[in-house]
């Protein structure tokens, strides 16, 4: 535990990848290969879920440290993380615990979930006892699930493959699906994860599926595009859903469905369980699961079928039955799925790669190649839950971003520009061949911030969260409100934030408990993806993936936009 | 009668008719001690502890008009009976007791209570009233031995060394320095000090505190061997100036109490925080207000409002005083990175 603890201390003092690099490596020479397969698990982002509740620890807390209530919070809202709170606040131990994170993690900190708090009440503070003060906040961070450390999965993939000298592609395909719920980290996966390369090694992955291809944001203005990518008709163009990236993977009669987040769905999504009939043993494909318009009886489906083909068609004709991602959202939170949902919130596939077929790995073949196999596939298949995604053309780069004019009310995000000889990269890499994401700009409006809170992590302290407010009516109106419709946290400097902090504290009018309202002065251009009506929220309205775009100085309180523009962009 | 009350100016003594280390221009001022917010010039009488006479008229001039007085000993002015004690803050920082009519009150400047060798070490005066700063105010704040951060930093100088990197330790100039110095292990390689450090060196060695030897950074040429081994130690200011181009790769530091947190850590963006600090911590604060046997505390700059709450929790008489000292509320560690490195230098 302690030399986890004191790697997490070095790559959290650091922001060089270098550094990093060499930190982690350091740590997997010298580890035990049990408590390495546990360091790789919380390195590479897994989290299991919460071992104890929040409230018993920070009863237990306050109990040992004989702090009132309000103390705590008053100590809790200063530091800004739990665990790191806790760590502060509990009796300071002298480190004597001789056990690795593996024996930390499987004797003493998964068998806590479930059990009564008389019974943790005593076992924990035995636990705290032999910690120093460093491994106590990993070990609660541990505990309440929210160890998380500057690296990236590439970066701890990159340490591996260094200290295994295998390539790094391959340690990426192992460590797929490594820090899914269902996996428990041992030292057999871990030295499976630096073994040499075999030759069965591709016959033995069960449902393992490929790291995912990520795209890069394309932000240049439409006309330079020539320069920059070339003549149009060498790009394979398709919209961006905004839905759920996910493989499909078909091998040995099952079926296996993975989110980008390299987590397992299969169960969320049982309409999808037919493919399982419908596609061939060692079939992988890469999509979007959406939500598709249940309304839309076959006619609809047929028509969206034709648009699969290459053959040109009038951005009006596309138009494909993509419900909001909010419908989707509102599945995902669900932990029983009943049958009232599965019919009201039907999801497809739209699918745009294979990476598998007929048990070959395809990613090494272009782009194009793939896409006419995947037609293929998916016609062979001929399911109305698999859907190809369909390709666009255009005369050029000004006739596609005409067409991209449409997205809106289409229900995507922009396009997807995928070259049409790539190969199928890791990650975010660019080695292989580039996806560019070529989306539409946010909404904006401006909103008036009148509530602040102080935020988290490196911003404890600060005020950086707020929550902003439109007029309810026209300034011309005798009587107006300000209401509240959305939160932001980002977007900002840290100069500009540090400014919004001082001016928050001097027009600070009331505190309830973290919160200050203001005297409203602070105008800000909101940008976000996405609105919704919502019974949830005052104002009427959900916007999504809200964040600030400029601090609008110019601007007085008084010309903040109203209600009535957020109502227009819901049309 | 209250012996201190808050004015514009600053805290006053009715019936002595003079100030405690008042903002504004007054004619009598007694400073606790020669930070900056509590040191201003423009007074017409000064008078503090005989060890922080070098350091006064370094930073107000030679020629203020400075009387000294020795720790414990005593003067009358207008029937007041003032005596001033060891704070244990920075070289010649005292408390000031005041006795007028069977009343004692002690104004605590700011304090630390763990001795550090580089100044008297805080001494509990009892008394009815005390007032206490509470820039630490907070359970969080406890502080690790001063051993511990010295081995600490030690090791981090050494690894460094080790590697042929300059390390490049950010503390206040005035106080913080000096510990620093006077604690760490001068065997390891050359000591090196940005120029707002080696004045004040200077009057803590003519005190006859133990400072090892020190060079002058800007001397050393960015190809000399030296800097590769080198500790330097320079004030928060020259962090991302041009001044630290010579020291090529380095890796960098900063000690202070607020290094106590991860978030102000990171925020800080340097390779390492030690939390070392010259105020009390939380348990330090509770220590030294109970050993005054005050039944009324005032409380100033810092977490104010937490600390009168506890206060009054465990029964004493406790209330605020606003001050323009250090920083009110709970936003020292903002405040300080936006403020000028003068004004910057109680908040370690």
């Amino acid at each position: 535990m302690k030399a986890f603890a004191e790697l997490y201390a070095q790559l959290d003092a650091t922001t060089s990848s270098n550094a990093k690099l060499a930190a982690m490596q350091h740590y997997f020479a010298h580890a035990a290969p049990q408590d390495a397969a546990w360091a790789v698990y919380f390195l590479a982002g897994g989290r299991p879920r919460q071992l104890v509740p929040t409230r018993l620890l920070r009863e237990q807390a306050m109990q040992l440290s004989a702090l009132p209530e309000w103390l705590f919070e008053e100590s809790y809202q200063a530091v800004g993380d739990l665990a790191e709170t806790l760590s502060l606040l509990l009796p300071q131990a002298e480190h004597s615990s001789e056990e690795g994170l593996s024996s930390w993690m499987e004797n003493k900190l998964l068998p806590l979930r479930g059990l009564p708090p008389e019974e943790l009440q005593e076992r924990l503070p035995t636990f705290w006892a032999q910690l120093d003060r460093q491994s106590l906040m990993i070990c609660l961070k541990l505990i309440t699930g929210s160890f998380r450390v500057g690296v990236s999965k590439l970066l701890v993939t990159r340490a591996l493959a260094a200290l295994a000298e295998i390539d790094s592609k391959r340690v990426a395909q192992r460590l797929v699906g490594y820090t899914d719920l269902s996996h428990r980290p041992s030292a057999e996966g871990y030295l499976k994860l630096i073994a040499e390369e075999s030759d069965d090694e591709h016959a033995q992955r069960g449902g393992q599926p490929y790291p995912f291809f990520l795209a890069h944001a394309l932000q240049q203005p439409v006309d330079q595009f020539d320069t920059l990518l070339g003549p149009a008709e060498n790009w394979q163009v398709e919209w961006k859903w905004d839905g759920i990236r996910a493989q499909v993977v078909k091998r040995e009669g099952r079926l296996w469905i993975w989110s980008r987040g390299e987590e397992l769905v299969t169960d969320r999504f049982p309409e999808l369980h037919s493919l399982t009939q419908c596609l061939p043993d060692g079939t992988v494909i890469d999509g979007e699961i959406v939500v598709w318009k249940p309304s839309n009886p076959t006619p609809d489906a047929e028509n969206s079928f034709a648009l699969s083909t290459p053959s040109p068609a009038e951005p009006g004709e596309s138009a494909p039955s993509v419900q909001p991602f909010a419908l989707l959202q509102q599945r995902i939170g669900r932990k029983t799925l009943g049958k009232k949902i599965l019919d009201e919130v039907p999801v497809v596939v739209l699918a745009y790669d294979l990476l598998e077929w007929q048990g070959h790995d395809w990613r090494s073949r272009p782009q194009h190649e793939r896409r006419t196999q995947l037609e293929q596939v998916i016609a062979q298949a001929s399911s109305p839950v698999l859907m190809p995604s369909p390709v666009l053309t255009g005369e050029d780069w000004l006739d596609l971003g005409r067409q991209r004019e449409a997205s809106r009310s289409l229900g995507v995000e922009g396009m997807m520009l995928k070259a049409r000889d790539a190969l199928y990269g890791v990650g975010r890499t660019k080695d292989m061949g580039v996806w560019w994401k070529w989306k539409i700009d946010p909404f904006s409006v401006d909103a008036v911030l009148i509530y602040a809170q102080r935020g988290h992590g490196r911003r404890a302290s600060l005020y950086s969260d707020y929550t902003f407010a439109v007029w309810d009516g026209p300034p011309q109106a005798s009587e107006r409100t300000l209401v509240p419709f959305a939160k932001a946290y980002s977007g900002l400097t840290d100069e500009e934030m540090r400014k919004v902090d001082a001016i928050i504290r001097k027009t600070t009018v009331e505190k309830f408990g973290p919160v200050r309202s203001v005297t409203p002065t602070l105008v800000f251009e909101l940008g976000f993806e996405g609105i919704a009506l919502s019974k949830r929220h005052k104002s009427g309205i959900a916007v999504r993936f809200p964040r600030m775009l400029r601090w609008r100085l110019d601007k007085p309180v008084a010309e903040a936009d109203t209600l009535a523009t957020l109502q227009d962009l819901l049309a | 009668m209250d012996l201190v009350i808050a004015r514009p100016e600053g805290l006053y003594c009715p019936p002595g008719d003079f100030y405690i280390d008042p903002w504004r221009p007054v004619e009598r001022s007694v400073i606790t001690h020669g930070h900056g917010d509590h040191a201003r010039t423009g007074n017409q009488h000064y008078l503090a502890a005989a060890p922080g006479e070098g350091i006064l008229r370094s930073r107000l001039g030679r020629d203020i008009n400075l009387q000294t007085l020795e720790y414990g000993e005593s003067i009358s002015h207008h029937g007041v009976k003032l005596s001033l004690h060891p704070a244990g803050h920075v070289l010649g920082s005292a408390q000031v007791r005041l006795e007028y009519g069977g009343e004692v009150w002690v104004a605590s400047g700011d304090y630390k209570v763990e001795p550090d060798g580089t100044c008297a070490p805080f001494e509990p005066v009892r008394c009815h009233t005390f007032i206490t700063e509470s820039t630490f105010g907070l359970p969080i704040y406890q502080w690790e031995p001063q051993a511990h951060i010295f081995a600490g930093i030690n090791d981090w100088w050494r690894a460094n060394a080790a590697v042929g990197k300059a390390s490049v330790l950010f503390a206040y100039s005035f106080g913080k320095a000096q510990r620093i110095l006077h604690g760490i292990d001068p065997s390891i390689g050359p000591i090196l000090v940005h120029g707002a450090v080696e004045p004040l060196n200077r009057v803590y060695r003519e005190a006859g505190v133990r400072i090892p030897e020190t060079q002058y950074a800007g001397d050393f040429k960015k190809t000399d061997p030296a800097l590769r081994q080198a500790l330097i130690v320079a004030p928060p200011s020259a962090g991302g100036s041009t001044w630290m181009r010579r020291f090529g790769d380095f890796s960098d530091a900063f000690a202070s109490g607020w290094m106590m947190l991860r978030g102000t850590r990171r925020r800080r963006g340097v390779d390492r925080g030690f939390a070392l600090s010259d105020h009390a911590d939380w348990p330090g604060l509770l220590w030294a207000i109970e050993n005054t046997g005050a039944e009324r505390v005032m409380v100033t700059h810092g977490s104010v409002a937490v600390l009168v709450r506890y206060l009054r929790e465990l029964g004493l008489d406790a209330q605020g005083f606003t001050t323009e000292y250090g920083d009110e509320e709970d936003d020292a560690p903002t405040k300080e990175q936006a403020q000028e490195p003068s004004e910057q230098e109680t908040a370690s």
